[in-house]
């Protein structure tokens, strides 16, 4: 495979000197960083740095105590997290929170129930323009996020019912349903088996490289050799600080990352 | 003008078949004939049945086929095919076959050491790949096999990296194809006008249970004259359904698209994914059906599973239909008239049970279901007339084409084959093996004259399997000649009927029967992981991986029960005395069956010679310590100690 076009310098998203506090516990630490539009940007650290913290604070489950979240240049610190995924940002989760009673399809289409712009009246008459709009919609689900995440077989199956790994697609289905510019993907392969990894890791690239999406990625995740391999830029984070933030190559090389991993021989170590 | 050469002549199915009719003659005068008015495929795509008409599929077998002269194909340059069933494929053979190429089928599961070989035996020259994974296989071979030109792919799915000279997409082969068509509009008449019944049209590699694939070379007559033969027994229709789920690579599939599809004019059928087969085949409820055992195999189990755990009330209802369906199938094997009683009783069973029990399976309009390929139990076999399934057993191979022998209505044994097609005669030598001869016997293997002189001796192909005629004219398959045991007691005795018969309990997957020549009968069980994991969930029991749960006490209490059920009313000594369950199940990619799921048993005799050891020792264990190979060629180091339990 050939190496992609590099990103555009256009910033998307940029956290500048956020802070979270717990109590006395510091979460965050006046973190900076700049994602730019259609890379993946990876955040790695220890369990514990503040990975997930960082990642509500984007998607508004948090508010940071200081600093300043921004979106295309535009502060969105004051924003409920519903508004922010109408700007375009969209997340998965790192323990999946999909609703189990009902079908992969029903979770998906909630996904899009964001772009549905008639209510509940016309949707009962269901004539004309709702009707057209439903298939539009339906269309959409069909030929990009089904074809796309291979799960035709289980389109009409409770996602209780699914194994873990298929449960992590159907919740990607679900984010990518929103048709979002930034997809935050929190810890999307832990808990799969090699299999599953490489599946997921084909899925994110497609979504990132594919014409139809260039959705920009914010990864976090564990696996150092997906990671590595998948990164435009890696941010390393420890006890609520940056470390660095740089190519994987360099992160890779800096002392002080290493440092921080002393001891987590994981770091290196891709899946046997 | 030949009366067959005449393409705007409709096709008269019930004329017999000359050789001057071949494949792209008959499919084009069919295409013609329906035109835009019919259905010849359809595609489940994005969740919806999505239809393809005749002259669709002219109009694109036409672009295809001369693009690929465009490309540089010449008569007799070989076509090879990979992917699933879709209809770029079948245009794809099509196309093939019309611009004067030999088509050849490669299994879509196939690793790249089999692909370089066929690639590399065939001396292929344009190869259809269906998307990344068919293209990777391909680029990995190709340095390997200087013969192969262009590499075709459909599905742009994962494409976009990919910039090789030698790759070209389906739409630019035809859009090569229509600018030739507009520069000479009458060239694809004059190809398919090209050519004879007895060239060869399709180069098939069989996948051979003891050593590398032979290329078997069927003509256009030889798959045509199979095709109206079948017809003939049994009728289809120009609206029945059909459902093509299974390999093209297998010839039962290439019968009943090609052969049979193609006289009658039937709608194929393509589902989704493979992974939705078994939901499109419910969809579309198809007319005719033509599947290994294993298919119904499958089929039984999903039924023995839900049985399991069906409430109380549906449970006795199906105990009740099953135990009327059994006994009216009885009636029908001994030819008997059924009484009032038995009709009213049946017509019950069914509106209770076996009409949701059909619709779930996708058999509510089947006329006729096959199979063959395998031997099938008798214990399978009867369920599926116990449902009220017409279920035949055929007897065929790739060498003539097809099948040779069928099962006619009314006239259905459970423990044989049938009787021959019209136009074939069967024989067995005074050593009891099987030999045929018809129109469909092939040409011979591709650069193999030795094993072509074995096959087919004065005119009659040996089929190396070992069977006899009984009393009503029916033959009888017996077993593969090599397979066949000798008991301790002198007896004959054929492993695959005791397998088939172990096969029958949903807990069990596989089964390899040991016992020629020895003190008695061994097995070596493969669990199926599903249905005993479910098991072992009901009873809170801990595993983490199929090695952990075949090795189970209780697991083994359960698969004991399981044999000594198959056991029963058999002779003393054709029984199972001692067993072990596998550390895995028998995969393909392991050389361990064969693509069609049959199982190579010089291979895993030499494989498994400790655990074989074992079973003829008085030790209750075996330890093994060995390496297992994943798909994706990662090495995991096995250490165990399997369980042997003798069943007193």
């Amino acid at each position: 495979m050939q190496a992609k076009p590099n990103p555009s310098e256009e910033v998307l998203l940029e956290l500048q000197d956020v802070s979270m506090y717990f109590g006395k516990v510091t979460a965050l630490s006046e973190v900076s960083l700049q994602i730019r539009k259609g890379e993946i940007h990876s955040v790695i650290g220890p369990n514990g740095a503040g990975k997930t913290v960082m990642m509500n604070c984007i998607s508004g489950v948090y508010r940071p105590q200081k600093g300043e979240v921004r979106y295309r240049g535009k502060v969105i610190n004051h924003l409920r997290p519903y508004e922010r995924a109408k700007l375009g940002i969209s997340r998965t989760f790192q323990k999946v929170e999909v609703f189990g009673g009902m079908t992969v399809l029903d979770n998906i289409r909630l996904g899009r129930h964001i772009h549905m712009k008639s209510g509940i009246l016309s949707g009962a008459i269901y004539k004309g323009k709702t009707a057209r709009e439903e298939i539009e919609h339906r269309k959409f689900i069909e030929e990009e996020i089904i074809d796309l995440l291979e799960i035709e077989h289980i389109r009409n199956k409770p996602v209780g019912m699914l194994p873990y790994g298929l449960q992590k697609r159907v919740e990607l289905g679900r984010a990518l349903a929103l048709e979002p510019e930034l997809l935050i993907l929190d810890e999307p392969l832990a808990g799969l088996n090699l299999e599953e990894v490489e599946d997921m890791a084909r899925f994110i690239l497609d979504v990132n490289e594919e014409k139809r999406w260039q959705v920009t990625c914010l990864l976090v995740e564990h696996d150092m050799g997906v990671v590595m391999d998948l990164s435009d830029r890696v941010f390393v984070l420890n006890f609520g600080n940056m470390i660095m933030d740089g190519t994987p190559a360099e992160v890779q090389s800096n002392p002080d990352v290493i440092k921080a991993y002393l001891g987590e021989e994981d770091l290196y170590a891709t899946r046997a | 003008m030949q009366p067959e050469h005449d393409l705007n002549k409709p096709f008269d199915a019930t004329a017999e078949i000359t050789t001057d009719l071949t494949i792209p003659r008959l499919f084009y005068r069919q295409a013609k004939r329906f035109g835009a008015n019919r259905v010849a495929m359809r595609e489940k795509e994005y969740g919806i049945w999505r239809p393809i008409t005749w002259q669709e599929y002219l109009d694109n077998v036409r672009a295809i086929a001369l693009g690929l002269i465009r490309l540089g194909l010449e008569p007799g340059d070989k076509v090879s095919m990979m992917g699933a069933n879709r209809p770029e494929g079948l245009w794809a053979e099509m196309a093939a076959l019309c611009a004067g190429g030999i088509g050849v089928w490669l299994f879509q599961d196939c690793l790249m050491e089999e692909v370089r070989y066929i690639i590399d035996h065939s001396d292929t020259k344009f190869l259809f790949g269906e998307g990344q994974e068919e293209v990777d296989k391909a680029l990995s071979v190709v340095n390997e096999c200087p013969k192969l030109q262009k590499i075709i792919w459909d599905d742009p799915k994962g494409m976009r990296h990919y910039h090789q000279k030698i790759l070209m997409s389906l739409e630019e082969v035809k859009a090569l194809g229509r600018e030739l068509d507009r520069e000479k509009p009458e060239l694809f008449e004059q190809l398919i006008q090209r050519g004879h019944g007895d060239d060869t049209a399709l180069l098939f590699y069989t996948s051979g249970t003891t050593s590398l694939p032979k290329g078997a070379l069927l003509s256009h007559h030889n798959m045509l004259s199979m095709g109206q033969s079948l017809m003939s027994v049994d009728p289809c229709f120009p609206t029945d359904d059909y459902v093509s789920y299974l390999p093209f690579a297998w010839i039962g599939e290439q019968m009943m698209s090609i052969s049979c599809g193609l006289q009658i004019g039937y709608t194929i059928n393509f589902p989704e994914s493979p992974e939705t087969a078994q939901e499109n085949i419910r969809d579309i409820g198809p007319h005719v059906m033509f599947a290994p055992p294993r298919m119904y195999e499958q089929m039984t189990r999903t039924v023995q599973v839900k049985y399991l755990d069906a409430t109380w009330l549906k449970r006795t209802m199906y105990n009740l239909a099953s135990r009327i369906g059994y006994h009216m199938a009885d009636l029908k094997f001994q030819k008997k008239p059924i009484p009032p009683v038995w009709r009213f009783l049946s017509w019950f069973a069914y509106i209770t049970v076996q009409k949701k029990l059909k619709d779930h399976l996708g058999l509510s309009r089947v006329r006729n279901a096959y199979t063959g390929g395998a031997a099938m139990g008798p214990d399978h076999f009867r369920f599926f007339h116990a449902m009220g399934v017409n279920l035949k057993q055929i007897y065929g191979q790739t060498e003539v084409a097809g099948i040779s022998v069928v099962h006619r209505n009314g006239d259905i044994k459970f423990d044989t084959v049938g009787l021959p097609i019209p136009g074939t005669e069967i024989r067995i030598t005074e050593e009891g093996e099987i030999i045929t001869k018809s129109a469909s016997v092939f040409k011979g293997y591709y650069k193999n004259p030795e094993a072509t002189a074995k096959a087919i001796r004065n005119g009659w192909l040996h089929s190396d399997d070992k069977g006899f005629i009984d009393d009503d004219g029916h033959l009888v398959v017996f077993d593969r000649t090599k397979d066949v045991f000798t008991l301790r007691d002198g007896k004959l005795f054929s492993p695959q009927y005791l397998e088939t018969r172990l096969k029958f309990s949903p807990y069990i997957k596989d089964s390899w029967v040991i016992g020629d020549r020895k003190p008695f009968i061994t097995a070596v069980l493969c669990i199926d992981y599903s249905v005993v994991g479910k098991w072992a969930d009901e009873r809170k029991m801990n595993y983490t991986n199929y090695q952990e749960l075949s090795q189970k006490p209780e697991v083994y209490d359960l698969i004991e029960k399981q044999i000594r059920q198959a056991n029963k009313d058999l002779p003393e000594a054709a029984r199972v005395y001692r067993f072990t369950n596998l550390y895995k199940e028998f995969d393909a990619d392991d050389d361990e069956l064969t693509r069609t799921r049959k199982l190579r048993r010089a291979f895993v005799e030499k494989r498994y010679k400790e655990i074989l050891d074992a079973l003829y020792s008085d030790t209750d264990t075996v330890h093994i310590d060995t390496t297992i190979k994943y798909e994706d060629g990662r090495l995991s180091h096995v250490v165990t100690d399997l369980a042997i339990r003798t069943i007193t």
